[in-house]
């Protein structure tokens, strides 16, 4: 099996038991953001770069930054982290990063096995046969947003 | 290097799921539950993109761009209602969600 298939599972698994059993609710959050990088790595390693992108752009970047306002405005917590706490997630995301850098180095991905499917090609299907998916998507985003709004809006 | 075999890489996602669903039995606490249900649905996100790198299709990928959507709204609402349940309650235990 790939080496590279199996750390990056391995961190994925290691890094959500830990925030299943964190505490903290911070130090789990950091460690889910760890999980969701690994598992951007096996989506790249898939041949699917476009949305191992998305992954790290909107999952471990945009939700898990709306979790960490939450966790600030509820003050529940302190944010404040003593130095231990970072030494997991980094001896992970480190391990990541290496994987990364490794397979970058060898150049091409895979084999002939592997089939890139690239943003062009998702693309077209997105705004073609799942045109009408995509309309409904932003009809969802629209009525979440309206939902969020009118559950957080002051009463008096 | 060998390409990644589906199988294992589904055998990944079902047990990302099976945590997730655990994470969701076992806490009690509002915020842990709402990031256990966005590890559920990141594990079927990648079990979609495992299928459709499977038979080389951009299916797989489309169908993760509308779960992401889908995650990105409920947790906006999950939050909003997180926040409503603190400010009423102030606890975020989930044992102490209704009953007037």
């Amino acid at each position: 099996m790939n080496t590279v298939f199996a750390l990056s599972a391995v961190v994925a698994v290691a890094a959500t038991v830990l925030v299943i059993t964190r505490r903290s609710a911070v130090h789990a959050l950091l460690y889910l953001v760890v999980s969701l990088l690994a598992v951007a790595v096996i989506m790249f390693l898939l041949g699917a770069a476009f949305v191992a992108a998305l992954e790290v752009i909107i999952y471990a970047g945009a939700i898990m930054v709306l979790f960490v306002f939450v966790i600030m405005l509820i003050g529940h917590e302190s944010i404040a982290m003593n130095p231990r706490a970072w030494i997991g997630p980094s001896v992970m995301s480190a391990v990541l990063l290496a994987e990364l850098a490794w397979v970058l180095a060898r150049g091409r991905l895979g084999g002939a096995s592997v089939t890139e499917v690239g943003p062009k090609q998702v693309g077209i299907a997105l705004f073609g046969p799942y045109l009408l998916g995509a309309e409904m998507a932003a009809f969802l985003l629209l009525a979440g947003l309206v939902g969020a709004f009118h559950l957080g809006r002051r009463r008096n | 290097m060998a390409s990644v075999s589906p199988e294992y890489a589904l055998l990944l996602a079902g047990v990302l799921f099976c945590l997730g669903l655990v994470g969701v039995i076992v806490r009690r606490n509002l915020l842990f539950i709402l990031l256990c249900v966005e590890i559920m649905l990141n594990s079927a996100g990648l079990a979609f993109v495992v299928a459709g790198a499977r038979w080389g299709q951009p299916d797989g990928q489309v169908m993760f761009i509308f779960l992401l959507t889908m995650a990105a709204a409920e947790v906006a609402v999950g939050l909003a209602l997180l926040i409503l349940h603190f400010n009423r309650r102030k606890t975020l235990n989930a044992d102490m969600m209704g009953g007037g």
